[in-house]
């Protein structure tokens, strides 16, 4: 056997990573709008964001009511550096990934001990805190006024000034860390980690460190948080405490769960299902109800929230991936494992 | 077995479940390849008595010794770790899973790969990947279901299911394994199937220890056997010695029995 007959095992198809660059890149050539730019940047940052949470709730079975921390972790983190200390932005990014990591080892330790979903409480309080400490270190942080004047990133001269290159390179992470977090569902810890869902006792007794397991896919979610707020600060330039409340950490869970946590592609269908719906409503609720204001958004993703779980509790990537295995169906036919049973039932219960 | 060697040492186990005692003060010694059987009536506390082996349960007092290390107060994945795996009496197939993945997931303790090499897909990684699925792929050989490797674990029949769980015990290369009932609702022809497997693995050098009901097979395939009654430990030998304990025969038939054994 050799390295092609992992293919089956993984049972994985190519068509994504495919599909997905193709799309990035003539994206901006079909539709040369700025708007359209700055849209897809912030589905992108979401992403990524998502990405992790996805292998936290998906794979790891855990529930973060707190990311939004770890992402104004990343955000104020590059900011303080870059703007404060006058150092390259790229040097921000990774001391708030190790900050957002470090962190997250000290809230998980204690939580992954006990059963259950604590890590969402433990992680509701923590944003919480971290929310306060953004608005109170006024001198660091700027407090409730927010942080000016961030630079933008450059890479060996290179400026990411406009939308078009920023664009280009938030997508680039978000490619990357898709391919990051694939590499390790196809491999043991992945192995590992869906086994807990498979029987989490049999997962003990083939010598699966559970715990390890779940607080190592929980540092990787807040680091990769922290990058997508990062990214966030360079891009915007001015950033506010606001932007990291808990509110933040429900819109995060609620893409996830619109996404479906058991792709890693749900983290891109979710945030880009989250950012364009709520770019329409901004558009049609004034044309809908013209004199009323406010927070519409909550209300309208509360609700799709609830139907998602009920109708398609494993999100929208499921159905996509349904669109497109007819596709390739007919080059391929899969003999699926209830066409299997019913043979042997046929030839009883015997297998050759 | 002319030269035994001491594999494990159960010593003293005991297990109380508040006011009841499941398991009380049983001891025994378990020799490298051996197969050792755990029999008793319903209740005799055999499963317990598996689930304190493993670290499922922590005993309330006693020791168990692998090999002269103490895993008595271990966790069961470090108990894995040691050299000791099971199967399960109520299937426990990881059933999300394909069936080569299950017994991929087997063979974690004898892989290295880290995170971050996962994710940065380092050759070694790939490599490694390999390396496992041809394991795998001669485990299910091994139980005679290769053929069956790419399908979900949960869609194959119950006897293919328990045949699976002894290929992902084997596949990280333990020195013991411990079966929970591996006879439990499989026919005859499945049975026997599951004993080749048992014998064939034994002679490759494993070390078995199981409970079972099927007093058939127990006495065919075992070499020894420790008989447990009310979590209390009443008989232990060679099938013949089980066979002629008066203890044993009125556990298993009732006091009338004793009544008539005694006169």
């Amino acid at each position: 056997m050799e390295k092609k007959d992992l293919k089956k095992v993984y049972h994985n198809s190519f068509i994504g990573l495919i599909i997905l660059p193709i799309l990035i890149a003539v994206l901006p050539v079909v539709i040369p709008s700025s708007y359209i730019l700055t849209v897809f940047i912030m589905v992108g940052i979401y992403a990524l964001v998502c990405n992790g949470m996805t292998m936290l709730i998906g794979y790891a079975g855990q529930i973060s009511l707190g990311h939004a921390a770890f992402y104004g972790i990343g955000a104020y983190s590059s900011a303080i550096i870059s703007t404060t200390y006058g150092l390259s932005p790229w040097i921000g990014m990774i001391v708030g990934m190790i900050i957002a990591g470090i962190i997250a080892i000290i809230v998980g330790i204690p939580t992954f001990k006990l059963k259950g979903h604590y890590l969402a409480l433990a992680t509701l309080g923590f944003g919480i805190i971290v929310f306060t400490l953004f608005k109170e270190f006024r001198e660091l942080t700027g407090g409730s006024n927010g942080f000016f004047g961030i630079p933008s990133i450059n890479l060996f001269g290179f400026e990411f000034n406009s939308d078009l290159r920023y664009f280009y390179l938030v997508w680039v992470f978000v490619f990357i860390g898709i391919i990051f977090s694939r590499n390790i569902i196809h491999s043991r810890i992945g192995r590992a980690l869906r086994s807990i869902e498979g029987s989490e006792i049999a997962s003990d007794a083939v010598g699966v460190n559970i715990m390890k397991y779940k607080l190592q896919v929980f540092v990787l979610s807040a680091m990769f948080a922290s990058l997508a707020g990062s990214l966030l600060a360079h891009y915007v330039s001015f950033i506010n405490p606001d932007l990291f409340g808990a509110m933040t950490s429900i819109y995060f869970l609620i893409m996830v769960i619109i996404g479906g946590s058991k792709s890693i592609w749900g983290s891109v269908i979710g945030a880009a299902a989250y950012v364009l719906l709520g770019e329409l409503l901004k558009h049609f609720m004034p044309i809908l109800l013209p004199n009323k204001g406010g927070e519409f958004e909550i209300v309208f993703f509360g609700i799709l929230l609830v139907v998602t779980l009920i109708y398609m509790p494993n999100g929208l990537s499921p159905q996509l991936e349904k669109i497109f295995s007819k596709f390739q169906k007919k080059k391929v036919t899969i003999e699926t494992p209830l066409q299997i049973n019913k043979k042997q039932i046929a030839s009883g219960g015997e297998n050759q | 077995m002319s030269e035994a060697k001491i594999i494990l040492k159960v010593e003293n186990l005991t297990k109380q479940f508040g006011g009841v005692v499941a398991v009380s003060d049983v001891s025994f010694n378990v020799n490298k390849g051996e197969i050792f059987a755990v029999i008793g009536p319903n209740g005799a506390g055999k499963t317990t008595l598996f689930n304190m082996i493993t670290g499922v349960l922590p005993a309330s007092s006693g020791n168990v010794f692998f090999e002269d290390k103490n895993l008595t107060r271990k966790k069961p994945y470090q108990i894995a770790q040691a050299g000791i795996t099971r199967t399960f009496q109520n299937l426990e197939v990881f059933s999300n899973m394909s069936v080569i993945e299950n017994v991929m997931t087997g063979a974690h303790l004898t892989m290295k790969t880290n995170l971050l090499m996962a994710g940065l897909r380092l050759p070694m990684v790939t490599k490694e990947e390999v390396t496992i699925m041809e394991t795998a792929m001669a485990c299910l050989e091994r139980v005679g279901i290769a053929g069956l490797a790419h399908e979900l674990a949960i869609t194959l029949p119950y006897g293919n299911q328990r045949l699976l769980e002894i290929a992902r015990a084997a596949a990280s290369n333990p020195k013991v394994i411990l079966l929970d009932e591996p006879m439990a609702g499989l026919n005859p022809e499945e049975s026997r199937q599951l004993v080749d497997v048992i014998l064939k693995m034994r002679e490759e050098g494993m070390t078995f220890i199981f409970v079972e009901h099927d007093m058939e097979t127990v006495m065919s395939i075992s070499d020894r056997i420790v008989v447990l009654d009310n979590g209390v430990k009443i008989g232990e030998g060679t099938p013949e010695e089980i066979y002629q304990n008066p203890k044993v025969v009125a556990a298993y038939l009732g006091d009338e029995e004793e009544e008539y054994v005694n006169a």
